[in-house]
């Protein structure tokens, strides 16, 4: 069995930031592997180790610069990585869910692989979508918000647990070829160990643009356009206790003991 | 067209609190578009749902009895044909579990843009949607354009409706195929144990700003001086630090007690579901951006290692 990962490189904004337009100006943020992508790369790779899984295959949409999140992919076990960009996907603001689910199908259909593994969101955009949208693209089956995975190889049958809200959890039985969007927790990521580290300088991350997915500019028009960003007016009227360390901790404990629950 | 479908939820028998809610954001945007509101009742006991979800500002409710459980095969091909039937000029769905489990392949099947987790809408001539990104430190404004939009609404962003309506209730088929590719087979709940953290009268609550597991000692040192309850935000039970039963939030337990005090927790969406309904609400994190003061009462803007050890020093 081949499984395919998609693996995205998210965007974190510093503690104290700047809006230039409708983005955050550069100089503030971070990139790293989407945390929820972590736990999905984990449940691929210990499907290799297993034994049912022959190859993991990871695909991200995203500029030269993801390659280093995608490299930390690939040192934790995966095999090989393809990476989409082109520059008509250089001019929006923000990827809709349809243009990426476009794309990840068409890298899909090339790799044929029989399960794919999404994050249920991705930290920045958080749209919380792309997995899903994706399987009905495919014509493949999905399973949203999964927070265990028991593969039946014979039958070809993923059980799952899909978290819901308020500790209940559904059992479900879902025949691949499937999408299944992970949650955290479904596992332990590893962090990436010296050896699969270096390992992972040889690996291959193929580029590809849009021709060479067989798509044209048509697959990425959209018909969402980030109009503005602006930081959240506070509706807050929190006292901020001023001072240092000890003034601060003697007014919060002169809360706790007004309120009665400390003494 | 300038009608507004909305779809309802319920799990186990009931309705969810969602299907309230989908009804004022629903009522909110047809009154914009000058339509009528409709509700989609999927699956279950749909007559006595409806005759519950027929509260006021509800034009049609549509049942579509197949089924007992939610399946994202029959809700979604529900929908579809739904959709063809009344042709709305949005859709709404939950931004549910569930609602992460057939709003994009609904909105795929037809052709739909789809915008998740709004917390504000309006429409004039077109639809603008409000959403966040970057675990709510910025909200943005997104244009929406084709003919017909789906958008998904944050859990408890609009009131629930009330008071009784008068809809037209109407059975509606389908025509579903059942041989699904997905079969669910149960329900199972988790994070019961020892103790109840929704009994607690004070609860301090740890989140990642911890960064290791050792350093939870300091807090343990702090819920011991104070005699309060532990509770925790979500990637500390992920990282199998505390137990599940102490997980506050959406997929975690709701807590409402007197105090919450949350000590490096950023206040994500699906946190504050679960503690938001708090007597007092006291924050300390590094961040003074950190969406948690939104919701606090008492702040402070701070290292959680310089100022959690004066505190335990007052109470010692
Ligand atoms: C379907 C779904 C369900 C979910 N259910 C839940 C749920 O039930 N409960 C839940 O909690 N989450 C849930 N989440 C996850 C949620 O989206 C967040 O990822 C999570 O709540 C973040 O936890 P956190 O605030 O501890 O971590 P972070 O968001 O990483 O925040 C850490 C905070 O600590 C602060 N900090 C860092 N260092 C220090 C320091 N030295 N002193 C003081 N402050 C410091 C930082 O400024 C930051 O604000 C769910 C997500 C999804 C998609
Ligand atoms: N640019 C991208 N490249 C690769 N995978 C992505 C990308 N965007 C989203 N995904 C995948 O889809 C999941 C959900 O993302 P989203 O729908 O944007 O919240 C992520 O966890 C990723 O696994």
């Amino acid at each position: 069995m081949k499984v395919l990962v998609t693996v995205k490189e998210v965007a974190e904004v510093a503690d104290d930031f700047e809006i230039e337009g409708t983005e955050v100006d550069e100089r503030y943020l971070e990139y790293d592997l989407n945390e929820w992508d972590d736990y999905a790369v984990e449940e691929a790779v210990q499907l290799k180790e297993d034994g049912p899984a022959e190859e993991v295959v990871t695909v991200t949409i995203g500029p030269e610069r993801s390659e280093e999140t995608i490299r930390m992919a690939l040192a934790k076990g995966a095999d090989r990585a393809v990476r989409v960009w082109d520059d008509a996907l250089e001019e929006p603001d923000l990827l809709d869910v349809e243009t990426k689910a476009n794309l990840l199908a068409a890298v899909v259909e090339e790799e044929d692989p029989d399960l794919v593994l999404t994050g249920v969101q991705a930290g920045d955009d958080a749209f919380g979508a792309t997995g899903v949208s994706l399987a009905d693209h495919l014509g493949f089956q999905w399973g949203a918000v999964v927070n265990a995975l028991d593969y039946d190889h014979e039958a070809g049958v993923a059980h799952v647990h899909r978290e819901l809200e308020g500790g209940v959890e559904e059992l479900t039985d879902i025949e691949l070829p499937a999408v299944l969007t992970i949650q955290t927790g479904i596992n332990e990521p590893r962090y990436a160990s010296l050896r699969g580290i270096r390992q992972a300088q040889s690996k291959e991350i193929a580029p590809k643009s849009l021709d060479d997915i067989g798509l044209d500019a048509d697959a990425v028009e959209s018909d969402l356009t980030l109009t503005s960003m602006y930081e959240p007016e506070s509706e807050s009227d929190a006292e901020i206790f001023e001072g240092d360390a000890s003034e601060t901790a003697g007014q919060l404990a002169t809360v706790l003991r007004e309120k009665g629950v400390a003494e | 067209m300038s009608d507004v479908l909305a779809v309802t939820e319920h799990r186990r028998g009931e309705l969810r609190d969602v299907s309230y809610e989908v009804i004022s954001a629903g009522r909110e945007l047809a009154d914009a578009t000058g339509g009528d509101l409709h509700l989609a009742v999927i699956s279950g006991d749909v007559e006595a749902f409806a005759d519950d979800l027929d509260r006021e500002g509800v034009d049609y409710i549509h049942t579509v009895d197949e089924g007992e459980e939610f399946n994202h095969d029959i809700c979604v091909q529900a929908i579809e044909a739904l959709h063809a039937e009344l042709d709305p000029q949005v859709l709404l769905m939950p931004n549910s579990v569930n609602g992460l489990d057939y709003a994009p392949a609904v909105a795929n099947r037809l052709d739909l843009p789809l915008v998740t987790d709004a917390v504000d809408f309006n429409y004039d001539g077109g639809l603008t949607v409000t959403r966040e990104m970057y675990g709510s430190k910025v909200e943005t404004t997104v244009e929406v354009g084709g003919d017909r939009q789906a958008v998904t609404v944050r859990d408890a962003e609009w009131p629930q409706a009330e008071g009784v309506g008068d809809a037209e209730i109407s059975a509606f088929d389908a025509d579903i195929d059942t041989d699904t590719g997905s079969t669910v087979t149960g329900f199972e709940e988790v994070g019961s144990g020892d103790v109840d953290i929704s009994e607690a009268d004070f609860i301090i609550s740890i989140g990642r700003g911890i960064e290791e597991e050792e350093n939870l000692d300091l807090i343990r040192d702090l819920v011991e001086a104070t005699d309060a309850t532990l509770a925790s935000s979500r990637p500390i039970v992920d990282n199998g630090w505390l137990p599940k039963n102490r997980q506050v939030g959406q997929s975690g337990k709701v807590v409402t007690p007197d105090v919450y005090l949350a000590i490096g927790i950023s206040g994500a969406v699906q946190h504050v579901a679960g503690m938001k309904g708090s007597d007092t609400i006291i924050a300390v994190n590094t961040d003074p951006n950190a969406p948690i003061f939104d919701i606090a009462d008492y702040g402070i803007v701070g290292d959680l290692f310089e100022v959690v050890p004066e505190l335990i020093e007052e109470f010692e």
